[in-house]
């Protein structure tokens, strides 16, 4: 057995010592009609050396954003992550523990996280941070079953500029909660008119939005606000060296998808869900929240606190029922935060921009293409309109050596959403425009 | 023998990373902008930078190696936390994890590029469809409450198809939290079904229970308490008989991998967690996996994508399932989770697993009878892969479950849960896995044994304590009195 350590001796003895002779009598009291009777259809176990090697044969069978110059986005970002985030996050007296429940052992995650919900307080404008959430999306559901609770409504809105995967999470879960989200149209890709009245819970506007295109969201929760709904921003943490924060801008709760914040592209996961909030939606919040506190000597401690708000005390009325959260990508986005410091951020913030706008000028040189939405401003990502199929124009690029983006259904699926983050030197951006200006021709 | 971080002389705690910063200090690097600048327009300009830390690079080192230092993990010594299956995370799952052909994945790339991906969550499918006795997949549950709620959110798909949602849903008094929180969620109501005097679902209380209005029954098994439910059979029939359908919590299926599966005990979802069967790591809280599998009838509903496999044995994922009750993740789920749990099944294969379920059931057994005369069982049964004892005879002394827990941390271990299942005064729950010698046994025994001894002689003892770890008992009710949430 691999990594029990028992010898023959330890089991024949410590059966022994509870009063057994075999094995199978551990397993008596499951009933014989349903016992299995025959070894599991399984492959027997391996070696290390063959589970690597089976595995590296399976990765090597996939492109990856080393191997292609990425310019995808869409709700995940090839943004650098530095050496000293894996190399401290990936202590494995951190991430070899569990929910801090004894905290006395446990003051490093604590603090850890601490420090995490102070950086996201900083980040955002807002007086409060839980410890994570499980990504973006689920993130936004959690806002609104706090904004359902704070305001007793249930009408739910949704900006048609919401990442769509956003709009179908919300929607899953709104079958459970009783709500159907209402998405308003934004033809110009962006503001439109939400259709606000007494009975809505929520106003939701991302901001950079889907497209990419920065929302004048600030009009938009004035007015949600006037109604009595809370306003959320779904926010990219990373533009907040340069845009202004959620609570700046009127956000009563803003979320984000976390994962540019040190942590790696994965397929998709293990992410972080961001989700600040008022001190006044403090009691509503879903998920574990750390408190600054005293040990019986006086000396400063950190705890899990509000706990009863939490399913573990507060069972069918709690205010979620996550338990595991995503601890490991909040301490990483700590560290990536403590390294960027608000410089670093800032100056992130104007790679990507600068960035974004060289390579959406070397497009728009190509004939044929324009932007989705003319006059529009961008932060990292813009979306273009290609005179032949994106998804087409896509797969071309692969062999060429690009990522090149995410298609969209807008423009009769000629539309290419287009992410330029730190990582791209001139260079790409000039060989990625002239090899799409040869795949469009 | 343990690690456990102790206190050290000097200063009161760690100071905060903020409180390391001075203005103008910097570890991060850019190279020189190679395009022409642009700022952002005045109305959407941020006007005063964030408050974040300005610190070099080795205040960052050396400020989280030290909170590093503070921390308990199961690399540094026994961690018996109940229903959490602490084992030893195999350091080759992090090594394959961290392979760029998986970690530098971006979720949008077009399937023909992620082949191997996708052929790695197939053969996972496969895997855990055997292991569990059900017929397909979603990788998307990021945990397992979110498995569950997506379990519940299958259930109601199911029910309105078949004409109308129902109304309750029915778990054990002895349920994790998470489950109850789980079924408001999903809309349903709760109902409570008792145990009975052997700490199992009473099943005559349970046929009275249900009815047409029930959608389904939520069920670890073995239970919280540890107990394999016997009249699992009887529990399913009643529930199958009014046309409800049975959710099983994979808390616990450490104990019964090869011996039983959920399938063949009737029920009809599953989640498991990979982070505790399949030994990923905690992380500390997280990131764990929760992949649900369900049964041919209920495969329908299951969350879109899934994965899929053409004739020509080509991987895709599948979006056209118009019966889906959507998405629940935003992606595929925590993909690079799922990579270390594929590491740790295929290492182990089946008889592997089997011999894993054994150990962990064997070690149990083992530690139980070695505390159960001063920490009575709460129930009489034989336990499997843990067991729930009581402090209650050390109240008698003035000391409590929660004291015994923090003597241990004297120790040098990690306590065990304390106060959970809620239908047990003063619980123990004690989960030692497979991955722990018998050495580590006899000596956690022992500190047990002598705590409850030292609440004879010398109760304040464990009321003081712990006085080696690095911070001694926090004031939680002033955490929560005076809300300080932030630097």
């Amino acid at each position: 057995m691999r990594f029990a350590p028992h010898t023959d001796d330890d089991v024949r003895e410590m059966l022994g010592a509870c009063g057994l002779r075999s094995i199978d009598q551990l397993f008596d009291q499951i009933p014989p009609s349903v016992r299995r009777d025959r070894p599991l259809e399984l492959p027997d176990g391996v070696s290390e050396m063959e589970i690597v090697s089976d595995l590296k044969a399976l990765a090597s069978r996939n492109r990856h954003a080393e191997d292609l110059v990425c310019f995808a986005g869409g709700g995940a970002y090839d943004h650098y992550v530095p050496s000293v985030v894996w190399a401290l996050a990936a202590r494995s007296e951190l991430y070899t523990s569990y929910t801090p429940y004894q905290p006395e052992l446990s003051q490093g995650v604590l603090q850890a996280l601490f420090e995490y919900q102070s950086m996201i307080c900083e980040l955002t404008g807002l007086e409060v941070s839980n410890a994570s959430l499980y990504d973006g999306p689920t993130a936004l559901v959690e806002a609104v079953n706090m904004a359902h609770a704070a305001t007793k409504r249930r009408r739910v809105l949704v900006s048609g500029a919401v990442d769509p995967r956003y709009v179908e999470v919300l929607r899953t879960y709104g079958r459970g909660a009783g709500y159907e989200p209402e998405v308003w149209e934004t033809p110009e890709g962006r503001q439109g008119a939400p259709p606000l009245g007494d009975d809505v819970a929520a106003v939701i506007v991302q901001h950079p939005n889907f497209y990419g295109v920065l929302e004048p969201a600030g009009e938009l929760f004035a007015a949600a606000r006037e109604t009595g709904a809370r306003a959320i921003q779904v926010f990219d943490p990373l533009s907040l060296g340069v845009l202004a924060p959620p609570g700046d801008v009127g956000a009563d709760i803003a979320v984000a998808e976390g994962q540019s914040l040190g942590n790696h592209l994965n397929l998709g996961g293990p992410y972080l869900g961001i989700l600040a909030a008022r001190m006044q939606d403090v009691r509503r919040m879903p998920g574990r929240i750390v408190g600054e506190t005293v040990d019986v000597e006086g000396r400063t401690g950190y705890v899990l606190t509000l706990q009863a708000r939490e399913q573990h005390i507060r069972r069918e009325k709690a205010t979620s029922n996550i338990c595991t959260n995503q601890t490991l990508m909040a301490v990483a986005a700590a560290v990536y935060l403590g390294w960027l410091g608000p410089d670093g951020l800032h100056e992130l913030g104007t790679r990507c921009l600068s960035k974004a706008s060289y390579a959406a000028e070397r497009l728009l040189e190509i004939e044929g293409i324009e932007l989705l939405f003319p006059g529009t401003p961008f932060f990292k990502e813009f979306a273009v309109r290609l005179p032949r199929s994106a998804i087409e124009v896509r797969d071309t690029l692969i062999d060429r050596g690009y990522l090149a983006g995410v298609p969209l259904a807008e423009a009769g699926g000629h539309a290419l959403l287009v992410a330029v983050t730190e990582r791209r030197t001139r260079n790409e951006i000039d060989g990625f425009a002239s090899a799409v200006g040869e795949a469009v021709r | 023998m343990t690690g456990a971080p102790v206190r050290r002389e000097g200063p009161p705690g760690e100071g905060t990373l903020f409180s390391l910063s001075r203005r103008g200090r910097r570890a991060w690097s850019w190279p020189e902008l190679d395009v022409p600048a642009v700022a952002v327009g005045e109305e959407f300009a941020r006007k005063a930078p964030p408050g974040l830390p300005e610190v070099a690079e080795r205040d960052l080192v050396r400020h989280s190696t030290r909170l590093a230092q503070i921390n308990y993990g199961v690399d540094t010594g026994f961690y018996p936390l109940g229903s959490c299956s602490m084992k030893y995370n195999p350091k080759v799952a992090e090594t394959v994890a961290s392979f760029p052909g998986f970690q530098r994945l971006h979720p949008h790339q077009p399937e023909h590029t992620v082949q191997g991906a996708l052929e790695m969550l197939w053969l996972l499918e496969e895997a855990l469809c055997a292991l569990t006795g059900m017929a397909k997949v979603s990788f998307q549950p990021p945990a397992g409450a979110s498995g569950e709620l997506t379990g519940l959110l299958i259930m109601r798909a199911f029910h309105t198809k078949n004409g109308e949602p129902r109304k309750k849903i029915v778990i054990p008094d002895s349920a994790h939290g998470t489950n109850p929180a789980s079924v408001t969620l999903s809309g349903y109501e709760a109902v409570q079904v008792p145990s009975d005097a052997r700490g199992l679902v009473d099943l005559s209380a349970l046929e009275k229970l249900v009815d047409e209005e029930v959608a389904g029954l939520m069920l670890t098994n073995p239970n919280t308490l540890g107990l394999f439910e016997e009249e699992i059979q009887g529990i399913a029939r009643a529930v199958h008989d009014v046309g409800g359908l049975l959710y099983y919590d994979g808390a616990n299926l450490n104990a019964i991998m090869g011996k039983v599966r959920p399938g063949d005990m009737g029920f009809d979802i599953v989640h498991m967690n990979t982070h505790k069967t399949f030994a990923t790591p905690h992380g500390g809280g997280g990131p764990g996996a929760g992949p649900i599998a369900v049964s041919n009838r209920l495969e329908p509903f299951l969350p879109a994508p899934t994965v899929g496999r053409r004739e020509d044995a080509t991987f895709f994922f599948d979006h056209d399932r118009p019966d889906s009750i959507g998405r629940v993740h935003g992606f595929f789920g925590n993909f690079g989770v799922l990579v270390r749990a594929y590491a740790y099944v295929f290492l182990h294969g089946g008889d592997g697993l089997e011999r894993v379920s054994e150990r962990a059931v064997l070690n149990a057994n083992y530690l139980a009878q070695k505390v159960k005369d001063a920490y009575p069982l709460a129930f009489p049964g034989r336990p499997m892969h843990e067991f729930v004892s009581t402090a209650k005879p050390l109240r008698r002394h003035g000391v409590r479950a929660t004291d015994v827990a923090k003597r241990l941390i004297d120790l040098g271990f990690h306590p065990s849960t304390v106060y959970f299942p809620l239908v047990v005064e003063e619980a123990m729950m004690v989960e030692p896995t497979e991955t722990e010698s018998r050495e580590v046994l006899d000596a956690f025994a022992d500190a047990m044994l002598q705590a409850a001894r030292e609440a004879e002689s010398d109760p304040e003892l464990l009321r003081a304590a712990p006085v080696t770890a690095p911070v001694r008992r926090l004031d939680e009710a002033r955490a929560a009195r005076n809300l300080k949430l932030r630097w």
